[in-house]
Protein backbone atom coordinates (compact mmCIF):
# COMPACT_ATOMS: atom_id res chain seq x y z
CA UNK A 1 0.00 0.00 0.00
CA UNK A 2 1.86 3.24 -1.25
CA UNK A 3 1.62 6.98 0.43
CA UNK A 4 -0.54 7.95 -2.86
CA UNK A 5 -3.37 5.39 -2.44
CA UNK A 6 -3.16 6.42 1.56
CA UNK A 7 -3.64 10.30 0.69
CA UNK A 8 -6.27 9.54 -2.09
CA UNK A 9 -8.22 7.52 0.33
CA UNK A 10 -8.21 9.64 3.01
CA UNK A 11 -9.57 12.72 0.64
CA UNK A 12 -12.27 10.33 -0.77
CA UNK A 13 -13.15 9.40 2.70
CA UNK A 14 -13.17 12.96 3.83
CA UNK A 15 -15.47 14.23 1.43
CA UNK A 16 -17.81 11.39 1.83
CA UNK A 17 -18.61 12.07 5.54
CA UNK A 18 -18.30 15.85 5.21
CA UNK A 19 -21.13 15.06 2.17
CA UNK A 20 -23.51 13.07 4.75
CA UNK A 21 -22.76 15.21 7.55
CA UNK A 22 -22.31 18.74 6.72
CA UNK A 23 -26.24 21.00 7.39
CA UNK A 24 -25.97 23.22 4.10
CA UNK A 25 -27.23 21.13 1.03
CA UNK A 26 -24.96 23.17 -1.32
CA UNK A 27 -21.68 22.40 0.74
CA UNK A 28 -22.98 19.02 0.44
CA UNK A 29 -22.73 18.68 -2.89
CA UNK A 30 -19.54 20.01 -3.43
CA UNK A 31 -18.27 17.43 -0.64
CA UNK A 32 -19.72 14.70 -3.07
CA UNK A 33 -17.69 16.32 -5.80
CA UNK A 34 -14.35 15.99 -3.91
CA UNK A 35 -14.95 12.48 -2.70
CA UNK A 36 -16.39 11.23 -6.60
CA UNK A 37 -13.39 13.02 -7.80
CA UNK A 38 -10.89 11.23 -5.20
CA UNK A 39 -12.41 8.15 -6.24
CA UNK A 40 -11.55 9.07 -9.97
CA UNK A 41 -8.01 9.55 -8.29
CA UNK A 42 -7.84 6.33 -6.82
CA UNK A 43 -8.98 4.56 -10.15
CA UNK A 44 -6.03 6.07 -11.85
CA UNK A 45 -3.97 4.90 -8.77
CA UNK A 46 -4.68 1.25 -9.77
CA UNK A 47 -4.19 1.65 -13.06
CA UNK A 48 -7.60 1.90 -14.50
CA UNK A 49 -7.36 4.78 -16.54
CA UNK A 50 -10.59 4.98 -19.11
CA UNK A 51 -12.80 3.88 -15.50
CA UNK A 52 -11.39 6.87 -13.79
CA UNK A 53 -11.79 9.15 -16.32
CA UNK A 54 -15.13 8.32 -17.30
CA UNK A 55 -15.67 8.14 -13.31
CA UNK A 56 -14.47 11.86 -13.80
CA UNK A 57 -16.58 12.66 -16.60
CA UNK A 58 -20.11 11.21 -15.97
CA UNK A 59 -19.77 12.10 -11.64
CA UNK A 60 -18.32 15.06 -11.14
CA UNK A 61 -18.86 16.72 -14.48
CA UNK A 62 -22.52 15.31 -14.65
CA UNK A 63 -24.01 14.01 -11.57
CA UNK A 64 -22.77 16.82 -8.98
CA UNK A 65 -23.67 19.54 -11.19
CA UNK A 66 -27.49 17.64 -11.61
CA UNK A 67 -27.35 17.04 -7.31
CA UNK A 68 -26.43 21.25 -7.21
CA UNK A 69 -29.25 21.93 -9.55
CA UNK A 70 -32.02 19.86 -8.08
CA UNK A 71 -30.78 21.84 -5.24
CA UNK A 72 -31.27 25.33 -6.29
CA UNK A 73 -34.74 24.28 -7.87
CA UNK A 74 -36.04 22.73 -4.92
CA UNK A 75 -34.76 25.61 -2.88
CA UNK A 76 -33.61 23.15 -0.58
CA UNK A 77 -30.48 26.16 0.02
CA UNK A 78 -32.59 27.99 2.17
CA UNK A 79 -33.57 25.54 4.95
CA UNK A 80 -31.02 25.06 7.17
CA UNK A 81 -33.34 26.38 10.20
CA UNK A 82 -34.68 23.02 10.83
CA UNK A 83 -32.91 19.64 11.94
CA UNK A 84 -31.32 17.86 9.00
CA UNK A 85 -31.35 14.92 10.54
CA UNK A 86 -34.25 12.56 10.61
CA UNK A 87 -35.76 11.47 14.22
CA UNK A 88 -33.96 7.79 13.65
CA UNK A 89 -30.88 9.44 12.55
CA UNK A 90 -28.66 7.63 15.68
CA UNK A 91 -30.33 4.37 15.00
CA UNK A 92 -29.28 4.84 11.06
CA UNK A 93 -25.55 5.35 11.71
CA UNK A 94 -25.57 2.91 14.42
CA UNK A 95 -26.59 0.18 11.41
CA UNK A 96 -24.00 1.90 9.10
CA UNK A 97 -21.05 0.78 11.51
CA UNK A 98 -22.38 -2.85 12.67
CA UNK A 99 -22.26 -2.71 8.60
CA UNK A 100 -19.22 -1.44 8.53
CA UNK A 101 -18.13 -3.94 11.00
CA UNK A 102 -19.13 -7.02 9.41
CA UNK A 103 -17.78 -5.87 6.16
CA UNK A 104 -14.17 -5.22 8.01
CA UNK A 105 -14.40 -8.50 9.55
CA UNK A 106 -15.16 -10.30 6.32
CA UNK A 107 -12.40 -8.55 4.41
CA UNK A 108 -9.96 -9.21 7.52
CA UNK A 109 -10.50 -13.03 8.01
CA UNK A 110 -10.66 -13.83 4.27
CA UNK A 111 -8.02 -15.06 2.05
CA UNK A 112 -7.68 -11.16 0.45
CA UNK A 113 -5.97 -10.04 3.32
CA UNK A 114 -2.76 -12.29 2.71
CA UNK A 115 -2.45 -13.21 -0.78
CA UNK A 116 0.20 -11.30 -2.44
CA UNK A 117 -1.46 -9.96 -5.70
CA UNK A 118 0.62 -8.81 -9.05
CA UNK A 119 3.15 -6.84 -8.92
CA UNK A 120 2.87 -4.94 -12.15
CA UNK A 121 -0.83 -3.23 -13.24
CA UNK A 122 -1.98 -5.12 -16.28
CA UNK A 123 -2.36 -4.05 -19.71
CA UNK A 124 -5.55 -2.06 -20.38
CA UNK A 125 -5.19 -0.13 -23.45
CA UNK A 126 -7.87 2.17 -24.94
CA UNK A 127 -7.38 -0.21 -27.84
CA UNK A 128 -8.63 -3.14 -25.93
CA UNK A 129 -11.02 -1.72 -24.13
CA UNK A 130 -12.54 -0.86 -27.62
CA UNK A 131 -12.25 -4.60 -28.88
CA UNK A 132 -13.63 -5.71 -25.80
CA UNK A 133 -16.88 -3.51 -25.91
CA UNK A 134 -17.37 -3.96 -29.71
CA UNK A 135 -17.22 -7.72 -29.72
CA UNK A 136 -17.61 -9.59 -26.46
CA UNK A 137 -19.64 -6.89 -24.55
CA UNK A 138 -21.57 -5.36 -27.59
CA UNK A 139 -25.06 -6.92 -26.17
CA UNK A 140 -24.38 -5.00 -23.00
CA UNK A 141 -23.52 -1.80 -24.86
CA UNK A 142 -26.45 -2.21 -27.32
CA UNK A 143 -28.64 -2.57 -24.12
CA UNK A 144 -27.15 0.69 -22.06
CA UNK A 145 -27.82 2.88 -25.05
CA UNK A 146 -31.21 2.16 -25.30
CA UNK A 147 -31.93 2.64 -21.01
CA UNK A 148 -29.95 6.22 -21.58
CA UNK A 149 -32.74 6.87 -23.89
CA UNK A 150 -35.33 5.22 -21.67
CA UNK A 151 -34.21 7.06 -18.81
CA UNK A 152 -34.00 10.61 -20.67
CA UNK A 153 -37.34 10.37 -21.75
CA UNK A 154 -38.39 8.90 -18.20
CA UNK A 155 -37.04 11.71 -16.84
CA UNK A 156 -38.16 14.44 -18.97
CA UNK A 157 -41.40 13.03 -18.87
CA UNK A 158 -41.40 12.98 -14.76
CA UNK A 159 -40.24 16.62 -14.41
CA UNK A 160 -41.72 18.44 -16.82
CA UNK A 161 -44.52 20.72 -15.55
CA UNK A 162 -48.04 19.84 -16.44
CA UNK A 163 -50.19 21.75 -18.61
CA UNK A 164 -53.09 22.06 -15.91
CA UNK A 165 -51.16 23.27 -13.27
CA UNK A 166 -48.97 25.57 -14.91
CA UNK A 167 -52.57 27.44 -16.48
CA UNK A 168 -53.69 27.09 -12.96
CA UNK A 169 -51.03 29.11 -11.32
CA UNK A 170 -50.01 31.58 -14.21
CA UNK A 171 -53.36 32.22 -15.71
CA UNK A 172 -53.66 35.71 -14.54
CA UNK A 173 -49.82 36.34 -14.84
CA UNK A 174 -48.89 35.74 -18.69
CA UNK A 175 -51.04 35.63 -21.65
CA UNK A 176 -52.91 32.30 -22.77
CA UNK A 177 -50.93 30.79 -25.59
CA UNK A 178 -53.11 30.47 -29.16
CA UNK A 179 -55.09 27.20 -29.33
CA UNK A 180 -52.91 26.09 -31.99
CA UNK A 181 -49.66 26.64 -30.66
CA UNK A 182 -49.80 25.15 -27.26
CA UNK A 183 -46.70 23.20 -25.99
CA UNK A 184 -47.47 19.36 -25.45
CA UNK A 185 -46.64 17.91 -22.73
CA UNK A 186 -46.64 14.56 -23.59
CA UNK B 1 -1.93 -5.76 4.78
CA UNK B 2 -1.56 -6.52 1.03
CA UNK B 3 -3.25 -3.67 -1.71
CA UNK B 4 -6.27 -5.57 -1.76
CA UNK B 5 -7.41 -5.58 1.51
CA UNK B 6 -6.80 -1.78 1.90
CA UNK B 7 -8.55 -1.36 -1.18
CA UNK B 8 -12.03 -3.40 0.54
CA UNK B 9 -11.26 -1.71 3.55
CA UNK B 10 -11.70 1.60 1.87
CA UNK B 11 -14.62 0.76 -0.12
CA UNK B 12 -16.33 -1.22 2.72
CA UNK B 13 -15.39 2.40 5.14
CA UNK B 14 -17.21 4.12 1.61
CA UNK B 15 -20.29 1.82 1.61
CA UNK B 16 -20.73 2.55 5.36
CA UNK B 17 -20.52 6.48 5.01
CA UNK B 18 -22.87 6.32 2.07
CA UNK B 19 -25.73 4.01 4.25
CA UNK B 20 -25.20 6.05 7.14
CA UNK B 21 -25.92 9.11 4.93
CA UNK B 22 -29.14 8.06 3.22
CA UNK B 23 -30.48 6.48 6.57
CA UNK B 24 -30.02 9.47 8.56
CA UNK B 25 -30.75 12.62 6.29
CA UNK B 26 -34.08 13.95 6.00
CA UNK B 27 -33.18 15.61 2.40
CA UNK B 28 -34.06 13.48 -0.31
CA UNK B 29 -31.53 14.92 -2.52
CA UNK B 30 -28.84 13.55 0.30
CA UNK B 31 -30.60 10.06 0.27
CA UNK B 32 -29.65 9.98 -3.57
CA UNK B 33 -25.98 11.30 -2.54
CA UNK B 34 -25.76 8.06 -0.23
CA UNK B 35 -26.90 6.20 -2.53
CA UNK B 36 -24.40 6.86 -5.12
CA UNK B 37 -21.90 7.10 -2.41
CA UNK B 38 -22.52 3.09 -2.23
CA UNK B 39 -22.62 2.22 -5.64
CA UNK B 40 -19.12 3.99 -5.88
CA UNK B 41 -17.78 1.95 -3.39
CA UNK B 42 -18.95 -1.38 -5.26
CA UNK B 43 -17.31 0.36 -7.91
CA UNK B 44 -13.93 0.75 -6.66
CA UNK B 45 -14.51 -3.27 -5.67
CA UNK B 46 -14.52 -3.99 -8.84
CA UNK B 47 -11.54 -1.81 -10.07
CA UNK B 48 -9.74 -3.54 -7.00
CA UNK B 49 -10.66 -7.11 -7.93
CA UNK B 50 -9.79 -6.64 -11.45
CA UNK B 51 -6.55 -4.95 -10.59
CA UNK B 52 -5.52 -8.07 -8.12
CA UNK B 53 -7.27 -10.63 -9.02
CA UNK B 54 -6.70 -13.73 -11.71
CA UNK B 55 -6.81 -12.92 -15.12
CA UNK B 56 -6.94 -9.09 -15.78
CA UNK B 57 -6.59 -8.96 -19.38
CA UNK B 58 -10.00 -10.38 -19.34
CA UNK B 59 -10.86 -6.68 -18.61
CA UNK B 60 -14.49 -7.80 -16.55
CA UNK B 61 -14.26 -5.72 -13.79
CA UNK B 62 -13.16 -2.75 -16.07
CA UNK B 63 -15.73 -3.59 -17.95
CA UNK B 64 -18.51 -3.82 -15.54
CA UNK B 65 -17.88 -0.62 -13.63
CA UNK B 66 -18.02 1.36 -17.13
CA UNK B 67 -21.14 -0.20 -17.44
CA UNK B 68 -22.18 0.08 -13.84
CA UNK B 69 -21.06 4.33 -14.54
CA UNK B 70 -23.79 4.92 -17.13
CA UNK B 71 -26.42 3.12 -15.61
CA UNK B 72 -25.42 5.01 -11.85
CA UNK B 73 -26.12 7.96 -14.30
CA UNK B 74 -29.80 7.30 -15.95
CA UNK B 75 -30.65 6.89 -11.90
CA UNK B 76 -29.29 9.85 -10.62
CA UNK B 77 -31.14 11.54 -13.69
CA UNK B 78 -34.18 9.37 -13.06
CA UNK B 79 -34.15 10.06 -9.36
CA UNK B 80 -33.69 13.85 -9.36
CA UNK B 81 -36.45 14.54 -11.78
CA UNK B 82 -38.62 12.25 -9.23
CA UNK B 83 -37.36 14.18 -6.38
CA UNK B 84 -38.80 17.27 -8.41
CA UNK B 85 -41.85 16.02 -9.30
CA UNK B 86 -42.90 14.93 -5.55
CA UNK B 87 -41.29 18.89 -4.40
CA UNK B 88 -43.69 20.31 -7.05
CA UNK B 89 -46.02 18.28 -5.73
CA UNK B 90 -45.85 18.44 -1.79
CA UNK B 91 -43.79 21.28 -1.67
CA UNK B 92 -41.36 19.97 0.48
CA UNK B 93 -38.05 17.65 -0.44
CA UNK B 94 -38.07 16.24 3.08
CA UNK B 95 -38.35 12.53 3.64
CA UNK B 96 -39.82 12.52 6.84
CA UNK B 97 -42.87 15.09 5.47
CA UNK B 98 -43.89 13.26 2.64
CA UNK B 99 -46.29 10.91 4.23
CA UNK B 100 -49.24 10.56 1.97
CA UNK B 101 -48.56 6.80 1.00
CA UNK B 102 -47.61 5.72 4.91
CA UNK B 103 -49.70 2.49 5.30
Amino acid sequence: MTASFLILAILTLAGGVAAVTLRRLVHCALALAVSFAGLAALYLNLGAEFAGLAQLLVYVGAIAILIVFAILLTRGSETEDRAAFSPAGFAGAVLALAVFAVLAWAVVTSGAAHSAGLGSAPPSTMREIGFALMQRYVLPLEVIALMLTAAMIGAVIVAVREKASEAGTTAGALPRPEPGRELRTR
Amino acid sequence: MTPLAGCLLVSSLLFSVGLAGALTRRSAILVLAGIELMLNAANLNFIAFWRFGAHPEALTGLMFVIFSIAVAAAEAAVGLALILAIYRHARTSDVSEITEMKG
